[in-house]
């Protein structure tokens, strides 16, 4: 086990595309490291930098206290989980777990304890003889996770593992890996595209955009505080509404927006903080026209079109509220709901 | 060319793991390749002892040539005569297969096994049923009052090595026919139906369209075998005679050049069916980019 | 679709039934003429029902040949293209894995001209460049030798397609898990390409087999020795004869097609496959 040191990595493609532009992250032996972003940000380029399946254009990467920029994926103690688990077709799931360990020397009754002992943890002990073929999409991805358990490396890497199982298996395989995780305390770094998966694996997120890191932070620290609109529009769903500040001012709440910091032109507001019902502190009023009611059992989501703006606007609210569309209802959001913002350089202002 | 995205590193292992290949290549494709294409600029004596270098004479000459240029025609038409034949034959068998359910495998089974047939296997086996004293077919053609003699008759050695040559290569039009009308969704058949047409008119409005990737492959692909693959054919049966009707352009590069001695003549003649090949190489992987498209 | 109608299915079926006739009729009439007694054949019509000679015409065809028209024992002729189709599946099959994964798993220089220098082989039938390849190898001494009849004929731009292009479709993963894995380039062909080529080596080596087995002007050139005739070839120098022992030469025929025909019918779907899929 070891942690994992980025210095400065970039990744530059000939014809000087920057796919990752100068990244610098320690992730903490044990820990597990979320990296998230929309498609194309280069976090899965990252991932694959570290695991050395792309070579490293600049910068410095460490495992432990070793520089790895040029050593072999087999040669740098790695494990990695693929996201569609390239499972070798030809051999049972025994040999595809015993395959790493036979090219490293191990000897046989090693990798018998060792493929015994993950299988059982995986519960996958009863198809050990057979073809990847003959299993299910969830049992696929538990081998794709014995392959790597087997090997006890310093670091799990995980390339969205679980974007081909469906919406069930999906939930239940998260848990799985973060109960895993937990128990084997392996430093882990984990790609995804869903920010939900992302907030609830991680001990910490990266979120990417463009090849380069937005934010750094706990999940709940990420949400409560984003760092730029790009983050604020990223986690969380549905996502968070932008209002531009003359508008609020237009809607008569002037006296409690005078002490937003400076060169604040935007303002963010999550649609659970527009609420139906005043709060007890300090609030702004909103009118607006609902034009779409979704029930979605234990909450609603409420599109609605505010007074004097064109702007689509989306309000989640517990239960069935007794509202129907066409109604013109108002909205009230506390005053230390509003996440600042300055829209042209897209960050968060006060910080 | 691509790559995989991520590639071995490797600075002497890529080429030793080419190097059989190339090395054979060199030896017996390159190499023999520019041998042709240098005698063909040169001309041996009578004794074969001193060559000079005659420029492009000897191909000059050979479009002065009234047996080359015979040669040309006779391939000609042995190779339209095959093809047609050979694909027709094939595409009604496959059409009228792709009909039945049941019994589709045993009709394939029974209708593919000729491509195992070694060219020359199949001249000498027409060559018998067609024997003028001993064979079957004259004997019955005789009845009706057709002296068939393919020794003496240009027209008749033509018939009888175009029949060979198609009889060996329905096999493989008809698979490929097949595996064209399987592919032709279902659904635009069924259509056709529901909008009233015939199952002849399906035929000729819709499958046979749908068909011409198909059919245009296989033209390429058969004129190839007709011109290349059929010198067995040739040479186990007519030698090319009677008086040079069946004298394809292959054959006469072989019996120019080994039976005639005359390298300068034959090295020329390579050099322009190597350029033909080179066109029809052309011409087939442009259909076959247009078969996939389509 | 529901379309029943009888007569149209009879007719169908009628006309297949013509078509394999037709496809059938020399094979049957070659082994008619290959069971009759010497003379039968040459009364000038032959019987349509096979005779009770074909024991002693195949017998003294496998064992004894025609001599006197310089062809040696069928048995032995069989041997000979049996050597030599395997010889040149081998060589090819072998040849053409190792450069496409070359070409495929490795970027290295001049990796594009060593690509168009294979390709150019696919546009050099050996019946255009026949006399030029027949020196070399007689340069080379390899005139009445097994290595002669195989090698000039094993280097083939198809197969290497056919595999370049089936390598392509190897997901990138099965690569990059197996350098995970701590596997080499050799390893990783032998461990997880060759394995999961296997289909394709099959199929190809059905296509090759038949090709080299039928293999005619090339070993008609280069062997002058009988010892080295192979049976295809050999029916040429029987019926080349004055006088053609049709009955024999009949049963040498059915003996020459039997083996590529049953390799057909017994390896029918990887027959199919191999030959749709080395025209793509």
């Amino acid at each position: 086990m070891a942690s994992i040191t980025l210095e400065g990595l970039k990744k530059t493609y000939s014809g000087n595309v920057d796919a990752v532009k100068g990244i610098d992250l320690a992730i903490e032996d044990g820990e597990f490291v979320v990296l998230v972003g929309p498609s194309g940000c280069g976090k899965s380029t990252l991932l694959r930098m570290v695991a050395g399946l792309e070579s490293i254009t600049d910068g410095t990467l460490k495992i432990g206290d070793r520089e790895v920029n040029n050593l072999e994926p087999a040669e740098r103690d790695i494990a990695m989980v693929f996201q569609n688990y390239a499972l070798y077709p030809h051999m049972t799931v025994y040999n595809n777990l015993a395959y790493g360990l036979k090219n490293r020397g191990f000897k046989k009754d090693q990798i018998e304890e060792r493929v015994q002992t993950a299988a059982k943890m995986l519960e996958i002990a009863d198809f050990l003889q057979r073809k990847p073929r003959q299993l299910s999409g969830g049992q696929r991805q538990r081998v794709a996770m014995g392959r790597a358990l087997v090997r006890d490396p310093a670091a799990f890497l995980f390339d969205e593992p679980l974007s081909n199982l469906d919406a069930k298996l999906r939930v239940q395989m998260r848990v799985e890996i973060k109960q895993l995780q937990r128990r084997l305390k392996t430093t882990s770094l984990y790609v995804t595209h869903d920010q939900l998966e992302a907030m609830t694996l991680g001990d910490r997120l990266v979120v990417l955009n463009g090849g380069q890191i937005e934010q750094v932070g706990t999940p709940m620290e990420i949400y409560a505080r984003p760092a730029s609109m790009f983050v604020a529009g990223f986690i969380g769903s549905p996502a968070m509404n932008m209002l531009p500040l003359d508008y609020l001012h237009g809607q008569g709440s002037g006296a409690l927006l005078h002490d937003l910091p400076e060169n604040t032109d935007i303002v963010g507001i999550r649609p659970d903080d527009m609420l139906l019902q005043p709060p007890e502190s300090a609030y702004l009023q909103v009118d607006a026209t609902l034009m779409l009611y979704e029930a979605a059992g234990a909450e609603s989501h409420l599109y609605v079109q505010l007074a004097d703006s064109e702007q689509p606007t989306v309000i989640r609210t517990s239960g069935q509220p007794p509202v129907s569309e066409g109604d013109t209802l108002a909205f009230y959001i506390a005053r230390d709901a509003l996440h600042p913002f300055n829209s042209a350089s897209g960050k968060r202002t006060g910080d | 060319m691509q790559t995989k995205r991520m590639t071995f590193p490797g600075h002497w292992l890529p080429y030793a793991l080419l190097a059989p290949q190339v090395i054979i290549t060199l030896i017996f494709f390159i190499w023999p390749a520019g041998q042709a294409m240098y005698q063909s600029l040169l001309r041996e004596d009578a004794f074969g002892l001193r060559s000079t270098f005659v420029g492009l004479e000897n191909f000059a000459r050979l479009f002065r040539d009234g047996a080359y240029l015979n040669s040309l025609s006779v391939t000609a038409v042995f190779a339209i005569g095959t093809t047609l034949l050979s694909m027709s034959v094939a595409l009604l068998l496959a059409s009228t297969v792709n009909r039945m359910i049941r019994s589709r495998s045993t009709y394939t089974t029974l209708l593919v096994w000729p491509y195992a047939i070694a060219p020359a296997i199949a001249g000498v086996l027409w060559w018998f049923i067609f024997h003028p004293s001993i064979g079957v077919i004259p004997y019955v053609l005789n009845v009706v009052g057709y002296d068939w003699n393919h020794r003496t008759s240009g027209a008749d050695a033509m018939m009888l090595v175009v029949f060979a040559a198609a009889w060996k290569q329905i096999s493989y039009n008809f698979l490929f026919f097949l595996a064209g009308l399987q592919s032709i969704p279902q659904s635009l058949i069924e259509a056709a139906a529901i909008d009233g047409a015939s199952p002849i008119k399906r035929f000729w409005t819709i499958v046979f369209p749908l068909l011409t990737p198909t059919t245009f492959f296989l033209m390429v692909v058969n004129v190839v075998y007709a011109m290349f693959d059929t010198f067995g054919i040739i040479h186990a049966t007519t030698e090319g005679g009677p008086s040079q009707a069946t004298n394809t352009l292959v054959y006469k590069v072989y019996s120019d050049g080994f039976v005639g001695l005359n390298l300068g003549s034959s090295a020329a003649q390579s050099v322009i069916l190597m350029a033909i090949v080179v066109a029809l190489t052309v011409v087939q992987f442009r259909f076959i980019e247009r078969r996939v498209n389509y | 679709m529901v379309e029943n109608r009888p007569w149209a299915n009879f007719f169908a079926h009628l006309m297949l039934i013509g078509g394999v006739a037709l496809v059938v009729f020399p094979v049957y009439i070659a082994i008619v003429a290959s069971t009759q007694a010497p003379g039968d054949l040459l009364r000038g019509s032959l019987p349509m029902l096979p005779g009770s000679h074909g024991w002693e015409n195949y017998k003294a065809m496998w064992s004894t040949g025609l001599s006197r028209a310089g062809a040696p024992p069928a048995g032995h002729m069989l041997w000979n293209s049996f050597v030599m189709a395997m010889a040149i599946t081998i060589g090819k099959l072998s040849i053409s894995l190792l450069s496409a994964f070359a070409i495929v798993y490795f970027r290295f220089r001049f990796r594009m001209f060593f690509f168009w220098l294979i390709f150019i082989t696919l546009m050099l039938p050996v019946e255009v460049r026949i006399i030029p390849t027949y020196q070399v190898v007689a340069d080379l001494s390899m005139l009445n030798s097994f290595a002669g009849l195989s090698i000039p004929l094993i280097a083939s731009a198809t197969a290497t397609f056919l595999f370049r292009q089936f390598f392509m479709t190897v997901p990138e993963e099965m690569l990059e898990a197996a350098r995970v894995d701590g596997a080499g380039p050799l390893k990783f062909f032998k461990d997880i390409l060759m394995p999961l080529s296997i289909t394709n080596i099959a199929a190809l080596f059905v296509i090759m087999f038949i090709y080299g087995w039928n293999q005619y002007l090339w070993p008609l050139l280069i062997t002058t020795d009988p010892d080295y005739y192979t049976i295809v070839m050999g029916i040429q120098r029987m019926t080349s004869e004055e006088n053609p022992q049709w009955h024999l030469i009949m049963a040498a025929v059915v003996l020459a097609a039997l083996p590529p025909v049953l390799v057909i019918l017994f390896m029918q779907r990887l027959f199919v496959k191999g030959l749709t899929e080395t025209e793509k």
